[in-house]
């Protein structure tokens, strides 16, 4: 019993490194195309290195390739590239300090937007409510009421 | 005073108005260099004739490193002839100038050698190892260097006689370690 | 000669235009109508001299015309026939003859269709169309004119920009300049209600088709654009949120809210503000778009160009922008509405709701693509804001844009009852939730593609919903199914018209979500004989061939193409044009309803011996052009003549 458990905890084991190898091979051209969409080529304006077709940004793939298969983390060979380029180079302000601004904005912008409206709704609403206050009619008046209808019919 | 408030509504355009005419005093392709001031990056080339290009074997002079093309017209064309007079000037007086052509194939870059005469050492980048070490974002671009190896000034577009002389006298004025 | 006769037409234009804007105000103003008689004939002046100029412009390419520059820059000997006549708009001055031409154009079909109905909103209307006319041909005389002459007359011209030779060249700026000149005609009328005091529903009533017919061809122009840029640029993608491209979708998002709010107006006669803000923003950003491609204050692959032009077009934006808005408030106690709404949940509060999604979209596209202009100038470090921020911020709102989509049409005006939205929205929440659940089951892991696709599910069950249910009543009447049907979309065309577009909307976002989520790429270096592989597809590099063309050299890679069975070869390229400084990719591509097989050719040995592909697998992307064709019959559909049955 103990020695089927020791051997499935081994299968087990090996089975993940054997997995954990043979995916960093595969994971490679995933990587290199995770780290490089962030990245803006510096040729083409607004494309990013995993999209552009020019010469430049195939040879910065590259560089992005070489390093990670040198073991280096995608957020290091990020940081390479902003080291040389600086903040320009990421396709995407980074979260920090004046940069919140372009990230926080739209979102106050939308929350504003959802306040006045539900404040002009509210406000409509009830004027609505307050000029469609039903008529109170008392018993005397539904008695002549009755009367006139039956006297017209 | 409440009819005031109305007036708000076009008033708020003005700060998008001015900010847009703000945006004619800049260049869009104008990107500083984090790397001023800090160590340049070492490299090893090979010449087009075959000799070792090494950065590091140029300390102790002032180091002219410019980032050139063939298909880079007008700049490259501008420069090139500017680059070799104040080559053949200052080569004496401790200045070096290194050029490393980038995204080329190696017949036009030794055709553009040949025809502008250049005698300055010029290597090619064939990976984009060195341009990308950089910062390199578009050619032409020159990189002065002091003495110590640091990167001091980064000129984008062609390089003209007076940028040229006038940072180089700057650096050669320089003594000892800053 | 040419070019002198052309310029002069110019000049005539202008002067015609800067008259006629004044005559047509003073007649509005005076109620003189010989004044707006005579701005009238002043418009068919101007209509005429631009088309000449056009025609001129047109014959200066066909005939090689190299003393003239704008010719000299935009073809040489070895440009193709019909590049030669698309090149005309190719370019940065050629853009501006188009735009004054369209405007004049629609200043035209303005002065046929509203001269009788409209008495006191037409003369102004027709008065700021000849202003905005004015600008433009100031533009096209001073700062931009096509017909500068070059001298010493070059041998042979620069040659059309490699990317503009392809027949998305001959449609793209035509779709979305229709669309941006479009917008100027509810503007104008716009500016018409406010300057007469007539700020009821006359306006909106008028421009109602006007908005439908620019809404779309700004929609094709952004259609075609994505589809130009996926079959020519070479980067497998058809938006990049590049900053010109922004500054065309802004309007778009703004156009669309502008084009729902007024239904609330129609019924409700409230919102009378905000419908006249919402054209004014509208209009005010297609100033800005053009003002961004000519400007080259942001940075973008389409920029034309710098110089004047981009302070005369920021200086006509401040006018314009100052002036509306002005009137506004000028107006502003005449437009205040009093409010009135029966319930919260309404139709009235989906059109709100949505209203305030779309606006906060296009807030969110502006001040990102503003962003890098305002952290350089107050913090002097250039950002760049790109892709990835654009999806991730407008991602969930045009998701819920989606889901309104579908309760908008269906929930009753004023009141929804609970059992009117039990009737209408329970099978279309089930159906959505199953789909969900499916595409769970097919592997589906991110929740984001899920929701979009339970969503558009979701939307397309409550609209089967409406038309089954109306059918069916007919049919109980007695009617047949295919009468019963086509009566019942052509009496109710706008709202019929309306839920096809709607439907083209879906197919769209699903195109677009396919592609996000599922699509796969790879890069490798292959020697000759080698296979590469990705998503079943096997492609072997079988070599390199090169050909000499007309104007430029060409480099083609070979590679046959197979999964289980044998599907041909593709043949990707790269174009070196002796005027272009860096070589243009010319991509190959496979499609198909389920996926794109795309191939790129990059570095490549001389010798042929081995080259660089990258290779990408984009599912899904052919249903956001059949969206497009859905959306052209909804929108036809819906500017059908109004049926007015008496049976």
């Amino acid at each position: 019993m103990r020695a089927a458990l020791r051997l499935l905890v081994a299968a087990v084991v090996a089975a993940a490194i054997a997995s954990a190898s043979a995916q960093s091979k595969a994971v490679s051209e995933e990587t290199v195309h995770e780290v490089a969409v962030q990245l803006r080529c510096v040729v083409c304006q607004n494309l990013s290195v995993a999209d552009s077709p020019s010469e430049m940004a195939g040879q910065m793939r590259a560089i992005i390739r070489e390093r990670l298969a040198a073991g280096e983390s995608p957020d290091a060979v990020q940081r390479y590239f902003v080291q040389r380029y600086g903040e320009w180079i990421l396709l995407s302000p980074p979260r920090r300090g004046f940069n919140l601004l372009v990230w926080l904005l739209p979102l106050v912008a939308v929350a504003a937007g959802l306040a006045i409206v539900a404040i002009l709704i509210a406000r409509w609403t009830r004027r609505a409510r307050g000029a469609a206050e039903p008529v109170v009619v008392d018993a005397a008046m539904s008695e002549r009421i009755r009367r006139e209808v039956e006297r017209g019919s | 005073m409440r009819r005031l408030w109305r007036w708000l509504i076009p008033l708020a355009v003005l700060p998008v108005l001015v900010l847009l005419a703000y945006g004619f005093r800049m260049s869009p392709r104008d990107i500083p260099s984090p790397l001023l001031d800090k160590p340049a990056p070492t490299f090893a080339l090979t010449t087009l004739e075959g000799a070792p290009l090494m950065l590091a074997a140029h300390r102790g002079k002032v180091v002219v490193l410019n980032f050139w093309a063939s298909w880079c017209y007008p700049g490259c064309y501008e420069e090139a002839p500017i680059l070799e007079k104040n080559w053949r000037a200052y080569r004496e007086r401790g200045v070096v100038v290194l050029g490393v052509a980038i995204q080329d194939k190696r017949e036009a870059a030794e055709k553009f050698v040949r025809d502008f005469g250049l005698t300055f050492p010029n290597a090619q980048d064939l990976t984009g190892t060195v341009s990308v070490d950089f910062g390199v974002y578009g050619v032409p671009e020159t990189f002065f260097l002091d003495r110590q190896g640091r990167i001091r000034v980064k000129h984008v577009s062609a390089v003209t006689d007076v940028v040229f002389r006038e940072t180089v006298e700057r650096l050669l004025a320089e003594t000892g370690a800053r | 000669m040419t070019a002198d006769v052309g310029f002069g037409m110019t000049v005539v234009a202008l002067v015609l235009a800067v008259y006629g804007g004044v005559a047509a105000a003073l007649g509005a103003r005076t109620g003189r109508s010989a004044l707006v008689e005579s701005a009238q004939h002043a418009a068919l002046g101007i209509f005429t001299l631009v088309t000449a100029c056009f025609a001129l412009l047109t014959y200066a390419f066909l005939t090689f015309d190299f003393s003239i520059r704008y010719v000299a820059s935009n073809t040489n000997l070895g440009t193709p026939f019909y590049y030669r006549i698309t090149g005309v708009w190719g370019a940065l001055e050629g853009s501006i003859i188009l735009w004054s031409w369209m405007l004049a154009l629609y200043t035209l079909i303005l002065i046929v269709r509203h001269r009788e109905g409209a008495r006191e909103l037409y003369p102004w209307a027709l008065a700021t169309m000849l202003g905005i006319l004015a600008f433009f041909l100031l533009v096209m005389t001073v700062a931009a004119s096509p017909f500068q002459r070059q001298l010493p007359v070059p041998a042979d011209g620069r040659g059309l920009n490699p990317l503009l030779e392809d027949t998305g060249m001959i449609t793209h700026p035509v779709a979305l300049y229709l669309g941006f000149t479009g917008f100027t005609v509810p503007f104008a009328f716009a500016m018409a209600a406010l300057a007469a005091g007539r700020v009821g529903d006359t306006w909106l009533v008028l421009t109602r088709r006007w908005t439908i017919v620019a809404w779309y061809f700004l929609s094709l122009g952004l259609l075609i654009g994505g589809w130009w840029s996926y079959h020519v640029l070479g980067w497998g993608g058809y938006w990049a949120w590049d900053p010109v491209e922004n500054a065309a979708f802004m309007p778009w998002l703004t156009g669309t809210a502008f084009l729902h709010s007024v239904m609330i107006q129609e019924r409700r006669r409230i919102l009378k503000l905000w419908n006249i803000v919402l054209v004014i923003l509208t209009f005010g950003l297609t100033l800005f778009g053009t003002f961004l491609t000519r400007s080259g204050v942001i940075a973008s692959v389409h920029a034309f160009t710098q110089g004047s032009i981009g302070a005369l077009f920021l200086g006509f934006l401040a006018l314009v922008m100052l002036t509306a808005l002005g009137l506004v408030a000028w107006r502003w106690d005449a437009l205040r509405s009093q409010g009135n709404l029966d319930s919260v949940v309404s139709r009235e509060s989906a059109f709100l709701l949505n209203n305030v999604l779309l606006v906060a979209a296009a807030f969110t596209v502006f001040f990102g693509t503003v962003f890098p202009l305002l952290s350089e100038a107050l913090r002097g470090v250039k950002v760049s804001v790109g892709a990835p921020f654009f999806n991730q911020v407008n991602v969930p709102l045009f998701l819920s844009l989606i889901f309104l989509m579908g309760v908008g049409p269906l929930i009753a005006w004023r009141r929804a009852s609970l059992e009117n939205l039990k009737r209408n929205f329970l099978w279309p929440v089930v159906l959505g939730v199953v789909a969900a659940a499916i595409a769970f089951a097919l592997g589906v892991r991110s929740a984001l593609a899920a929701l979009t696709f339970a969503t558009t599910v979701f939307v397309a069950a409550t609209i089967t919903v409406d038309i089954v249910r109306a059918t069916r009543a007919r049919l109980r009447v007695g009617e047949r199914l295919f009468p019963a049907v086509g009566g019942l979309l052509r009496r109710h065309n706008r709202r019929y018209g309306g839920f096809v577009v709607h439907l083209g909307i879906l197919i769209i976002a699903l195109g677009v979500t396919g592609s996000h989520a599922w699509s796969v790429q790879t890069e490798t270096t292959l020697r000759r004989g080698e296979t590469a592989e990705l998503a079943g597809y096997r492609l072997r590099f079988d070599g390199l061939s090169a050909a000499e063309e007309s104007n430029h050299f060409k480099v083609v890679g070979a590679f046959t193409v197979t999964n289980s069975r044998a599907l041909g070869v593709l043949r990707p390229a790269k174009k070196f044009y002796p005027q272009e400084q860096a070589p243009i990719a010319y991509v190959d591509y496979r499609l198909g309803l389920k996926e794109d097989l795309y191939l790129v050719l990059g570095d490549f040995a001389r010798d042929g011996s081995q080259a660089t592909i990258k290779v990408q697998v984009n599912r899904l992307v052919s249903w956001i052009w059949i969206g497009g064709v859905v959306l052209t019959l909804g929108a036809l559909l819906a500017i059908l003549p109004e049926r007015r049955a008496s049976a």
